[in-house]
């Protein structure tokens, strides 16, 4: 499906840990650039909710982070780098209903342990690094038809 | 059914400005858990929650709900209905439990 552009569209949002009054912010405006671009109604919803799970994770552990994506004609790409604890054990955080977020975040209605899996389960390739002690880095692509 | 006939009859607290009264009604969605909404909520639906901070209007604006009810006489601070009435999302209160709201919406748009 032709985009209205046929450049490579890039952007970046800086997160800070802890700050959750910008939760939404970055998947609110990457929602309105691929809007503007005339990109379909269910990838958009796709790309929504994976960007605001993965700025979520950010604010939620880490002490900052930085979201990234580029928008080609064939694929929005979309990269989380933090500065965190990491994630010991990643089978284990990819499985629905685990979670290691305080109990104060989760009487927010976060922390139910279904961010990662519908990070995953809303993107065409998902790839998750960490370091326990460093960060975490998460790269998710979804395909325009 | 529009929005501001269900606020009638079920006689809500409408805390935001007149923004979204107009807005079509496709269901209602029963959730205190944010990415449970976000993953499984379907546009133009209601949303019942007892959730009153901040991350609700977001998670609502992302998924196209056609507004939220709180239930249980709990109330949104003002920067939460303030950041609603810019994103045009109507956000009503109710005394009454989640599962009498739930129960008179499920008849009402059966």
């Amino acid at each position: 499906m032709p985009l209205n552009t046929d450049k490579t569209i890039e952007g970046s949002f800086q997160l800070i840990g802890g700050d959750f009054s910008i939760a939404g912010e970055s998947s609110a405006q990457l929602k309105k650039i691929l809007t503007d671009l005339g990109v379909a109604e269910d990838i958009i919803r796709r790309a929504s909710i994976a960007t605001f799970e993965a700025e979520m994770n950010v604010i939620i552990y880490a002490a900052a982070g930085t979201l990234s994506y580029t928008i080609t004609p064939q694929q929005i790409r979309i990269v989380l780098v933090d500065m965190g604890p990491g994630i010991k054990d990643i089978e284990q955080a990819m499985k629905e209903g685990f979670s290691t977020a305080p109990d104060w975040v989760r009487e927010m209605g976060w922390g139910a342990g279904m961010g990662l899996p519908n990070m995953k389960k809303n993107s065409d390739e998902f790839n998750l690094d960490s370091v326990v002690g460093e960060g975490t880095t998460v790269e998710m692509a979804i395909n325009l038809p | 059914m529009k929005l501001n006939e269900i606020i009638e009859k079920l006689s809500l607290d409408v805390k935001t400005v007149n923004v979204g009264l107009q807005k079509e009604v496709t269901g209602v969605y029963v959730s205190d858990l944010l990415s449970d909404v976000m993953a499984n909520s379907q546009d133009g639906n209601i949303w019942i929650t007892l959730q009153t901070h901040l991350n609700i209007v977001a998670v609502a604006g992302l998924k196209k709900l056609s507004g939220i009810i709180i239930v249980n006489n709990r109330h949104p601070e003002k920067e939460i209905t303030e950041k609603a009435e810019s994103d045009k999302i109507a956000i009503m209160t109710t005394s009454l439990p989640a599962f009498e709201v739930a129960g008179k919406l499920y008849q009402m748009l059966s």
